[in-house]
């Protein structure tokens, strides 16, 4: 059981999207549509929800049909059950926020839907605001009524369009750990468009990397960061080295972190014990011999599993017990008379280790 | 006073506006909502009775509902009276003199509501039909209520499609505006005074209501 996408929609202004894509049902998992602005995420995502139409191509929940082109399928957004986030929410104005989670279940008898509403206001803790217009309530709280909103008719597929970028900085840097519990929670399958880093890598189960319409990379979170699939996912993703890291300990801001039983000291604060150690392959420095005297904090040995040359830099890729890569310029690959195989030592300083809750 | 033209005046402008209402937002919701190509052509038969002279209107509803035409016919079969010089007639008449006063209003409205809305309500289920009464609607309540007062006070002024299709009978067609005409012919201006009055003042009333309770009416009245 898997939700199937594989197709291809011109747009009026000349892109054409072409994608391709699979995410599992049976173990839910968020898959994160990751791209710049204007690469066609959005209508990508309208297409899933029936929305917009494909050109080519077909869309396939398990085993229902949503969509496909040469059998002349395409079922409308009313009989595909999907819970749809707009990026600015698209709350009805004319009606509270109790009658706007109720919206979509009219079908139902009217206990139920009494009951569906309770239960959704205490899980997106609306309670106190249930008779309020949408026009009154904050960017954080209208995201929670349309998320309500959105769960309340039970979806199979959960598709959330940019869910953080309508809200302020402090506001979004809060929610997102409110969303990825909830997401964590709910356990439906999920597409999450959005074009920030953080955001993929807080949300995100896998990743699909879409640039000028093109699917480019799919993958788990972490593999599409460390292991881009060519020049430009490298340059949209701009974080080669996301670690998997538990926390050992706390000391006010610094943090030690058990990365593939390596131990790492970062700058910090981030809650729980789970956490991405994301460090950018420029701020991985590499020695030939053990250097003395260094003020970074985090000295690594491993082995050079392969150099590639990427324009005016060398990607080093290590073997330190865990994946760990570098840039260099050609001239100090030639300098260090780098090859596959050499042993280095790599040093990270720890401001340099950003930390990113799981 | 005129009190007969005046309540039959009312009447018709009543009766139209509700036709016009049941006829006007469906086509307005197309107008609005259609991908057709050729949609602007409908526009503009729509838009017609905003710039043709009432009496070419008048004549083609008189040629087109007359004792001669299919519509006639079939009318004067089903009813045994004919359609011309008759209440029913000038209804007919009315409600197309009157339709982009309807329909116009309308289509700013619905087309003014945030698609996004209307592409939320079809991702919770909810049919275009049912999509309609429970978002488009409820968000176009300034544009119905300028459709229906235009439509209303527009019928209650009119004057040459009335004569052209009702003519001037007492108690059936001689409306509010034609008495006035009729006064000043036979030279009773005390009287067409008092019933010219009266209509400034039913229209004034109208008006003053529905911009006081909305401030706000697409300027849309042409002249």
């Amino acid at each position: 059981m898997a939700l199937v996408v594989a197709l291809r929609k011109g747009l009026p202004n000349g892109l054409t999207i072409s994608a391709r894509f699979a995410l599992s049902l049976k173990d839910p998992a968020v898959l994160v549509l990751f791209g710049p602005s204007g690469s066609g995420k959005t209508t990508l995502l309208r297409c899933v929800a029936g929305l917009e139409r494909p050109d080519e191509g077909k869309i396939l929940y398990g085993d229902e049909a949503w969509f496909d082109a040469e059998r002349k399928i395409f079922s409308p957004p009313q009989q595909r059950r999907v819970g749809y986030l707009f990026q600015e929410y698209a709350l009805f104005p004319h009606l509270t926020v109790e009658e706007n989670i109720a919206y979509g279940l009219s079908s139902l008898p009217w206990r139920e839907q009494h009951e569906r509403v309770a239960e959704m206001t205490e899980l997106l803790q609306l309670e106190a605001l249930r008779h309020q217009r949408p026009t009154k309530l904050s960017g954080g709280e209208r995201q929670r009524v349309a998320l309500a909103r959105a769960l309340a008719p039970r979806p199979k597929l959960l598709l959330l369009d940019e869910p953080l970028s309508a809200l302020d900085a402090p506001t979004r840097e809060r929610l997102r750990g409110e969303l990825r519990h909830l997401l964590k929670r709910l356990s439906i399958p999920t597409i999450v468009v959005t074009h920030d880093r953080t955001e993929a890598l807080a949300l995100g189960d896998q990743m699909a990397v879409l640039i000028r319409g093109q699917m480019r990379q799919v993958g788990p979170v972490p593999e599409v960061f460390s292991r881009p699939a060519d020049v430009t996912v490298a340059e949209a993703v701009g974080m080669e080295n996301v670690l998997p890291a538990r926390v050992l300990s706390r000391e006010h801001e610094i943090v030690t972190l058990d990365v593939g039983g390596r131990e790492l000291i970062a700058v910090g604060g981030v809650s729980g014990s789970e956490v991405f150690a994301c460090i950018r392959a420029e701020d991985v420095m590499v020695y030939k011999e053990a250097p003395r005297g260094v003020s970074a904090r985090n000295r690594l040995v491993g082995r050079i599993t392969e150099l590639r040359s990427e324009g005016p830099v060398v990607r080093v890729s290590l073997d330190c017990g865990f994946p760990l890569t570098a840039l260099v310029t050609h001239q100090a690959q030639e300098e260090l008379a780098l090859k596959e195989g050499d042993t280095l030592t790599a040093a990270i300083k720890a401001a340099a280790i950003h930390l990113i809750a799981r | 006073m005129d009190w007969r033209a005046f309540e039959l005046s009312v009447r018709l402008a009543l009766v139209t506006t509700l036709v016009l209402l049941i006829v006007g937002v469906p086509l307005a919701y197309w107008l609005s909502f259609s991908r057709w190509r050729l949609k602007f052509l409908v526009e503009a038969i729509v838009a017609l009775p905003l710039v043709l002279p009432p009496t070419v209107l008048g004549f083609y509803i008189l040629l087109a509902i007359g004792p001669h035409s299919p519509v006639g016919q079939l009318y004067e079969t089903l009813a045994g009276q004919m359609l011309p010089f008759s209440f029913q007639g000038l209804l007919i008449a009315s409600v197309l003199y009157s339709l982009p006063f309807a329909v116009q209003p309308l289509v700013s409205a619905f087309s003014s509501v945030d698609r996004k809305l209307i592409e939320a309500s079809w991702a919770l289920g909810v049919s275009q039909l049912k999509t309609f009464f429970r978002v488009i609607l409820p968000l176009s309540m300034p544009g119905v209520i300028t459709a229906t007062v235009l439509s209303f006070a527009h019928t209650l002024g009119e004057f040459g499609v009335v004569l052209m299709v009702g003519g001037n009978i007492e108690g059936v067609t001689r409306t509010a505006s034609i008495a006035i005409y009729d006064h000043v012919q036979a030279l009773e201006y005390e009287a067409a005074g008092q019933t010219a009055l009266v209509l400034v003042g039913i229209s004034f009333v109208v008006l003053a209501i529905t911009y006081g309770v909305q401030r706000r009416i697409w300027a849309i009245w042409p002249w």
